[in-house]
């Protein structure tokens, strides 16, 4: 008696699509979360920038924004950050401004020219920049005071972006009492 | 005929080879750190006037319509 011959496709492809699902996962490097602990700021990998102290975050809600000199959104989000800071840094809020360029003099132009009202600090190795992994520039990290990332902002986008972010900010400032 | 029913799977897994193979975590990807360089004026198309000039009018020669590179109308003079 002759059998119908069956097409191996069905059962091979279920496979290779796994093979496939497998080999990104294995190539996707883990960026930091929502809920991971956010890396701490060493004064040895982050130089301060124009000569300002390096800031205090301990116990405080910190927005951590990467930026460089040659992003232009990043320089069209740091009114917005002075505004953050002006506004919530007597609650317990501070903003860091990180700047991933390779060339200092670029950063320190960059700072001078901008005058922002928030610590600024170089990552001039890129060491931080490469352990969180940021998806695209700039990129914000709200930490909560558990040092925990709760929101992770990608990119800006005008008043959408300080709508989002006010909110996030004013919500983790009434968690913590503030 | 058993040998038609093998092709696609054949090809299936040629390709899933060589989409594995785009994986590779040491294949160079530019993180959005490192796009310094490509942010720079260097990198415009639109960086040297000349040589926009050049390409419009070559435009405009070959398919004769003028306005076809972002200036309105076309060559009919209707508008």
């Amino acid at each position: 008696m002759l059998l119908p011959e069956r097409s191996p496709l069905p059962r091979i492809v279920p496979l290779a699509l796994f093979w496939l699902g497998a080999c990104l996962t294995l190539c996707a490097r883990a960026a930091l979360k929502e809920g991971d602990p956010f890396p701490a700021l060493d004064p040895t990998e982050l130089r301060t920038i124009a000569g300002a102290a390096f800031p205090e975050t301990k116990g405080k809600v910190i927005l951590v924004d990467f930026w460089a000199s040659w992003c232009a959104p990043c320089k069209a989000s740091f009114p917005m950050l002075s505004r953050f800071q002006r506004e919530f840094g007597p609650r317990g809020f501070v903003v860091v401004g990180i700047g991933i360029d390779e060339k200092v003099a670029a950063a320190e132009t960059f700072v001078r020219k901008l005058a922002p009202t928030f610590p600024t600090l170089h990552d001039h190795s890129q060491r931080l920049v490469k352990k969180v992994e940021v998806p695209t520039m700039p990129t914000s990290f709200l930490v909560g005071r558990d040092g925990k990332v709760k929101f992770i902002h990608r990119g800006f986008q005008g008043d959408r972006t300080e709508k989002e972010l006010r909110s996030h900010i004013e919500k983790l400032l009434l968690e913590a009492g503030q | 005929m058993h040998l038609i029913r093998l092709k696609p799977v054949c090809l299936l897994g040629l390709l899933v080879l060589l989409l594995s193979g785009c994986t590779n975590p040491q294949l160079v990807r530019v993180k959005p750190w490192e796009r310094e360089a490509l942010s720079g004026y260097t990198m415009r198309p639109d960086r040297d006037p000349i040589h926009t000039l050049m390409m419009e009018h070559t435009y405009f020669s070959r398919e004769i319509a003028s306005g076809g590179r972002g200036v309105g109308g076309s060559g009919c003079g209707c508008n």
